[in-house]
């Protein structure tokens, strides 16, 4: 219905849509190219959620991850972000379906922060993976898209386009 | 910036309205003109132009018996940059994962 983003495919890469459902709810999709009970792994098991869900570009460094992946089991991730404090996101799972579907809370804003579901969906050895991020206020999502964090994101999008044309005109 | 944003997506949301957003892109019109453009009555037209003014998508002003509407200072722009920079965040996301899941696939494949 409203505004809705789509990425240029880049070679091999697959579409990462963003759309604003509602005034406190977005929805992103992105096809991965692997099994669903591989991407669920990824999203579920410690030692894989590590190396993916911080980007080097957010710069930001994952200084611990713990899952527990259950209904009613928490999750913490914390951060080094370059501030006197490292950064903690925590909350709980909500919904565990093995291979198919993910939900969790994400508490560390307190009251106001978003409950996460994420759908997995095998078609063909690759999998639909749509996660549906739900505020429990429109003011809440609006802040969640105009942080400083994201001004950060843009900063070391800049540093990493850099590096990459660097690395290209180095003969790489 | 909340609540501005707020209702320009509000404004947004609406097939008419966006209509109206690019008519008045290419020329200025009246309310009477954008009425039987989008073959509506007048006073749904004004309601219409109403929303995106609150927005500031839109502004108008009085001439003579006429009003004439423009667009207003705002655009999409603010709008889509807040999208691109949530899709951007969760591009460079999913860019780490699929390299993980192909990994993994590739390894379970050989086994």
């Amino acid at each position: 219905m409203t505004a809705r983003i789509e990425s240029e495919p880049g070679p091999m890469k697959n579409r990462t849509t963003v759309e604003r459902k509602s005034d406190r709810e977005v929805v992103v999709t992105r096809t991965i190219n692997g099994p669903a009970r591989i991407v669920f792994e990824a999203f579920t098991k410690a030692e894989l959620l590590k190396r993916w869900w911080v980007p080097k570009s957010m710069g930001m460094t994952l200084l611990s991850c713990e899952v527990e992946p259950r209904v009613g089991g928490k999750y913490r991730l914390v951060f080094d972000h370059g501030g006197p404090e490292p950064a903690a996101f925590f909350g709980t799972y909500v919904e565990v379906k093995p291979y198919s579907r993910l939900a969790w809370t994400n508490e560390e804003g307190g009251e106001g922060g978003p409950v996460t579901t994420v759908t997995f969906e095998e078609k063909g050895g690759k999998t639909l993976v749509v996660l549906h991020e739900s505020y429990p206020s429109k003011e809440a999502l609006d802040a969640a898209g105009t942080g400083a964090a994201d001004a950060m994101v843009e900063t070391f999008d800049q540093l990493d386009e850099l590096l990459v044309a660097l690395g290209e005109s180095s003969g790489q | 910036m909340t609540t501005r944003l707020d209702t320009s997506f509000a404004a947004l949301s609406d097939a008419t309205r966006r209509g109206v957003l690019e008519q008045l892109g290419r020329a200025d019109a009246s309310i009477t003109d954008l009425a039987e453009k989008f073959h509506m009555t007048l006073t749904g037209m004004k309601k219409h132009v109403g929303v995106l003014e609150q927005a500031g998508l839109v502004t108008t002003k009085k001439i003579g018996r006429v009003r004439k509407c423009q667009l207003g200072p705002r655009r999409f722009e603010e709008e889509t940059a807040w999208l691109e920079r949530y899709r951007q965040r969760w591009d460079e996301r999913f860019d780490e994962l699929d390299r993980v899941v192909e990994e993994l696939t590739r390894k379970d494949e050989e086994r």
